[in-house]
């Protein structure tokens, strides 16, 4: 059982986090981020169970952690320290207990509109300030207040706390929507979820001031994790199902398409129906889902067509039914929607299926789901596995691009040779230096691309921001439609312009459009804009990673040599007299 | 309850928080024995404490606990109204 997997072992985790972390140190390789914690309340046992969580997820932080309650001072004043630490993240561990001043019983509705101005002012304050470091910013919304001298009506009248508190958290919302580098930890959420009972304890706030209970600090680092997941692009794609059982109660090669449980007749399958209309939403929002069972493919497929199913067979994007071990057909599955196998989330009823899958491509996250269709949920949905950071227009549209490239690979099939095929395609990119409107696709492609990367470096969305209004650099984005539809913003690349060369520190492309000629086109106009600036030569770079192997060889194509190889790495350079134009297929529309 | 097995419950609950497998404990053992034994390691005694055995202490009661002797005294007291 994961330690680190819903429901987490509260009093293990706090008893035993020395040898946990112990135990996590010892066997992976991480990637190291810098996290800074502001504290407006004791953040110790956080910064611990913190890390944790985050070691277990492959990130090895370093802290810094503001003195006790210094939070704001930390932020908004000159701070030596904090630049030199350069976080990659900050954290604002703020609670009701910040608030500085409630409204008075005497107040009137502008006494109170004054108070609710000047402490979000003072957030305003903290976050413009600490903009200067280019980071993520999470802060947390506020929690409820245990106590309510007024009762229930402290939620309507005026001088309620919880009044007060809903307030502030819609003006939190609304500039979380504003700023693309705040995300909100929701602990309004989480302490509803745990209960206020439990979220807080008063003991612990007199003797150690903690704002939460001890019991509570796993609970709010396994959540603060999941955000730091989304900002580093290693939240999940794609939820991997099986289907009697999970899908549907019963088993549908027996009990037949009238047999399986699913609608409203009973509770299993009122369950069953909650679980599929869960599956639907995560589609709906851009998700993946693919079907992996061991049934006939003929009678797996019926089983969608049920009146009362929710789902329907168009709906994945993969559909695995056979007799085959699970676990091959999960690593199909993953190479033909071509994502990392580390992407996928496999939920089935089996305990022996989940067993032989986790242990063969330990990759994959299996949760122990138990055997209570009521609680499959939950094991999705508190595991964070999809948790988003923002939901763009291309995420809406993700299934549509990935069912659009089945209708792609049916054609293949007709087509004498590759390149006939892709002339069909009728392909038209547009590719330009990077515009306002794309920043925030540009930011979260950079980040969640790990295949088609160069260079695997990372931006926040500051740093790209910048970048945009650099003269220095070449900052090209692509965007490639074609006969069957738009796929939306896929590839970018940066070059860094010193006198008359170019480097280029990011080089990366949606596996979307992958052996579609796209690189090739973006690559001639890269050349292009080089010409423009007057440059004579560029040199790239290729940083081998676990998953960029399919790129080892990309700028040998593009007509580059080698000029230094160290470790699998490796360098290249390009006279820019000598490049001839690779890309006959796309034609470029720029208009 | 036999207070050698609780004092053995006791120890085992300190050799986690500390992470020293070994480590002994004695009645008299106190705060400052132990390096590591800080306001917040207190804090986290204390609640993993609380949590093993099913008690609760008062904020009062826990001012006073500073050794491991009067530490077990209180939870025997406690143990015992169940």
């Amino acid at each position: 059982m994961n330690l680190f997997e819903f429901p987490l072992n509260i009093s293990n985790i706090l008893r035993k986090k020395k040898s946990i972390k112990k135990n996590l140190l010892n066997n992976r390789k991480f990637i190291e981020k810098n996290i800074a914690i502001l504290g407006g309340s004791t953040t110790s046992e956080i910064k611990y169970i913190l890390e944790l969580f985050l070691l277990n997820n492959g990130i090895q932080p370093s802290f810094y952690e503001s003195g006790y309650n210094k939070y704001y001072e930390d932020a908004v004043f000159e701070n030596e320290e904090l630049k030199k630490f350069n976080p990659d993240i900050i954290y604002i561990h703020t609670t009701n207990k910040n608030i500085l001043k409630f409204p008075d019983f005497n107040d009137d509705i502008n006494d109170i509109k004054i108070l609710l101005k000047n402490e979000i002012n003072r957030y305003e304050t903290i976050w413009n300030s600490l903009s200067a470091y280019d980071c993520a910013i999470i802060q947390n919304n506020f929690d409820y207040c245990h106590d309510r001298s007024l009762g229930n009506i402290d939620s309507y009248d005026i001088h309620g706390k919880t009044y007060f508190i809903n307030k502030l958290n819609k003006a939190f919302s609304t500039r979380a929507r504003e700023l693309n580098n705040l995300y909100i930890n929701d602990i309004n959420y989480l302490s509803s979820y745990l209960g206020l009972k439990y979220w807080f304890d008063k003991s612990l706030w007199c003797q150690a001031k903690y704002a939460l209970s001890m019991d509570s600090i796993p609970e709010l680092a396994f959540n603060i994790s999941k955000i730091i997941n989304s900002i580093l692009g290693k939240s999940k794609k794609c939820l991997v199902l099986d289907l009697d059982n999970t899908c549907w109660g019963g088993v549908i090669g027996d009990d037949g398409l009238e047999g399986i449980q699913i609608g409203t007749e009973t509770a299993v399958s009122e369950a069953h129906t909650l679980f599929q209309k869960y599956v639907k939403e995560l589609r709906d929002r851009g998700i993946i889902i693919a079907i992996c069972s061991k049934n006939n493919y003929g009678t797996a497929k019926k089983g969608f067509d049920h009146p009362e199913s929710i789902l329907n067979f168009s709906d994945f994007s993969v559909f695995k039914a056979n007799w085959n071990p699970k676990h091959n057909n999960i690593e199909e599955i993953a190479k033909e929607i071509n994502i990392g196998i580390d992407s996928l989330v496999f939920i089935d009823d089996s305990p022996m299926e989940r067993e032989i899958v986790s242990s063969q491509i330990p990759g994959v996250s299996v949760p122990d789901i138990g055997d209570d269709i009521a609680t499959y949920i939950d094991h999705i949905d508190k595991n964070g596995y999809f948790e988003a950071n923002l939901l763009s227009k291309d995420d809406l549209k993700r299934n549509r691009f990935y069912d659009d490239n089945k209708k792609r690979l049916d054609e293949k099939a007709k087509f004498q040779s590759y390149d006939d095929f892709l002339v069909s395609l009728e392909m038209i990119a547009e590719i330009k230096p990077f515009s306002p409107i794309y920043l925030d696709r540009i930011t979260q492609l950079i980040n969640k691309t790990n295949q088609f990367n160069l260079t695997t470096k990372r931006y926040t969305a500051g740093e790209i921001k910048r970048i945009s209004l650099s003269e220095k650099h070449i900052k090209l984005y692509g965007k490639l439609f074609d006969k069957y539809g738009d796929n939306g913003l896929v590839a970018i690349s940066i070059g860094e312009i010193k006198a008359k060369t170019c480097y280029i520190n990011l080089w990366v492309m949606s596996c979307r459009v992958i052996k579609r000629n796209m690189e090739f086109a973006m690559f001639d106009e890269f050349v292009n804009a080089c010409k423009h600036h007057n440059i004579s030569e560029i040199i790239a770079y290729y940083y081998k990673s676990s998953k960029n192997e399919m790129v080892s060889n990309l700028y040998k194509d593009f007509g580059f040599t080698i000029v230094e190889q160290n470790n699998g790495n490796t360098i290249w350079k390009l006279d820019v007299s000598d490049y001839k134009n690779t890309n006959s297929i796309i034609e470029v529309k720029n208009g | 309850m036999d207070r050698d097995k609780l004092f053995d419950s006791v120890q085992e609950i300190f050799r986690d928080i500390f992470d020293e497998e070994n480590l002994i404990i004695q009645e008299k053992t106190n705060s400052d024995s132990i390096e590591e034994w800080d306001s917040l390691n207190h804090i986290n005694l204390v609640s993993a404490i609380e949590k093993e055995f099913k008690i609760k202490f008062a904020l009062g009661e826990l001012m006073a606990l500073r050794d491991v002797g009067s530490m077990i005294d209180l939870m025997i007291e406690k143990l015992n109204k169940i």
